[in-house]
């Protein structure tokens, strides 16, 4: 393997680890709060990029304009799947929440069949994101290619600041230890996992709609793959945590990537890797390589 | 003359089939260091976790300076101007302890006066500021039980509430916790305090009540309560 091919399959990686990881940041961010995997992240995922293929293919808006609209709406239905399927849970045992997941999944991903049709709709894709640039010693890179990771490490590091330095974010990190003791000083402890869903969900709209132009188009089980990664990134990361879900996505990326690149026959067990991945985590360091042994909530 | 700050009557606290709460009327005057004292069980938690709103319980009333805060959720209670340093202290143990007290100041945004109060927090725990930048987890037991009481100072509170302050500390630090809740009340501040140390309490509380089995048996003020001879027996070792 020459360097060129190196470097394309390298920023390759980068761009589907990054995905990964700003999906798996929103499994993580509303698993520490909540202890429930939101199994409907994916299909919000879905959700972000079929808004932008209605923005700008169906309303011919402008593609900038569309983006905007479609993660201001992604972010609402975020807010709805929790306002409609996990709040009314929230005293209730927790395997209800995760039933009800499982259901807000199946409802989203088939609302869509009916609602957008099963076919496959292309996407528009911006010349500017896909001309390739020509370096001297031949190396070509599309800047697409270049945009996702630069955006996904933006994204996450905007949302550790609002974690790490803003009183919101203090109160998030708080709720995911003690609920009841972040609701004594005064933090209403809705809106603060309301916070949690609408960034997750924000981010999954970015995610949905670099997806949708990497590959490019939408279909309604879109997300299925991509969440069901992501959350293998988060748990590999170390669940709840941020930072180890964007480290889970890019090794899970590099995985992908480099398994089928140095080992083409290889290429039809791509997914399984994935899963091996996960086994081996599970087997050996079970919290992930960043989470923290947390005692079961109380 | 005093101004009533808290008014409680006909407490009831059921857990299923336990009544652990029965009919327990009490009375809060402003600048007071008021205590409830009782065995294990007696039901002190569950009376201070009702005002707190933080259990379910049911009362014929229950104002704090003459509002009904009966059925307000726990997040309402601190921005009326009541804390809370819990049973067991509920450090947040992957936070510092500056975040810890940044996060009892959470509902101000007067950030001058949050400034004020960090700094006569660190006066009152010089402790704290010398680990300020520690994570809550790694602080030793009375260093985190100075964090909590430290962290309900923070949304300069008139009524403070403080759920077994001296449970598990040396003897020694329980004197200096004593005199540091005596110091607060000097500068103001009116306090609810629930021990099971009587005897601690009793000596720096103006009142008291008495629990037994959910329900006050006994109330007076401090030296009525320590002289008396039944309180002497059951909870004064005497």
């Amino acid at each position: 393997m020459n360097l060129n091919i190196f470097i394309q399959h390298f920023i390759n990686a980068l761009s589907l680890g990054s995905l990964y990881g700003l999906v798996a940041v929103g499994y993580t961010m509303v698993y520490g709060i909540l202890r429930l995997i939101n199994f409907a992240h994916g299909d919000i995922f879905m959700l972000g990029a079929y808004f932008v293929y209605f923005a700008t293919i169906v309303y011919k808006l402008n593609w900038f304009v569309g983006v905007i609209i479609a993660i201001i709406l992604t972010t609402i239905c975020g807010l709805l799947v929790d306002r409609i399927a996990y709040k009314p849970l929230r005293e209730a045992p927790r395997i209800s929440a995760l039933i009800s997941a499982i259901g807000v999944s199946f409802f989203i991903e088939n609302f869509a069949v009916v609602v957008f049709t099963g076919m496959p709709r292309p996407v528009v894709q911006p010349p500017i994101l896909m001309k390739p640039i020509e370096f001297e010693n031949g190396v070509r890179l599309i800047p697409l290619g270049i945009l996702v990771p630069v955006v996904a490490f933006v994204l996450v590091g905007a949302l550790l600041w609002l974690l790490y330095r803003t009183k919101p974010g203090l109160a998030m990190r708080a709720i995911s230890f003690d609920i009841e003791t972040t609701r004594m000083m005064g933090v209403s402890v809705n809106k603060i996992i309301a916070l949690a869903f609408g960034l997750g969900s924000a981010l999954a709209a970015v995610a949905g709609i670099m997806w949708a132009l990497r590959y490019p188009r939408v279909e309604p089980f879109m997300g299925m793959t991509p969440g069901i990664k992501a959350f293998i990134a988060a748990v590999f990361g170390g669940i709840g945590s941020v930072p180890g879900a964007m480290i889970g996505g890019l090794i899970l990326g590099f995985v992908e990537i480099m398994s089928v690149a140095f080992f083409p026959t290889l290429s039809g067990y791509k997914d399984a890797f994935a899963f091996l991945l996960l086994i081996l985590i599970l087997l050996f360091r079970p919290t992930g390589l960043l989470g923290e042994k947390l005692e079961d909530k109380i | 003359m005093s101004e009533t700050m808290l008014k409680i009557s006909k407490l009831n606290v059921n857990y299923g089939a336990i009544h652990a709460v029965r009919d327990v009327s009490l009375e809060i005057n402003k600048g007071e260091i008021v205590t409830l004292i009782g065995a294990n069980g007696a039901g002190k938690s569950s009376v201070i976790r009702s005002i707190m709103g933080l259990t379910k319980s049911h009362a014929e009333e229950m104002t704090y300076k003459g509002v009904s805060i009966l059925g307000k959720p726990a997040e309402a209670h601190v921005k009326l101007g009541i804390s809370l340093s819990p049973e067991g202290r509920r450090i947040l143990p992957q936070l510092t302890v500056e975040e810890n007290l940044a996060l009892g100041a959470y509902i101000r945004d007067d950030e001058k006066g949050i400034a004020e109060d960090l700094e006569y927090v660190y006066t009152l725990f010089p402790r704290l500021k010398e680990r300020h930048k520690q994570k809550g987890s790694t602080l030793s037991g009375g260093e985190q039980q100075m964090l909590a009481v430290g962290r309900a100072l923070m949304s300069r509170p008139e009524l403070l509430m403080l759920d077994e302050p001296s449970l598990g500390l040396a003897p020694i630090l329980v004197d200096e916790v004593f005199a540091i809740i005596r110091e607060i009340n000097a500068q103001g501040r009116t306090i609810l305090l629930v021990e099971q140390n009587a005897f601690a309490a009793l000596k720096a509380a103006h009142r008291a009540y008495v629990l037994e089995v959910g329900a006050v048996s006994l109330s007076g003020t401090g030296a009525e309560l320590l002289n008396n001879p039944k309180v002497q027996a059951a909870y004064l070792g005497g």
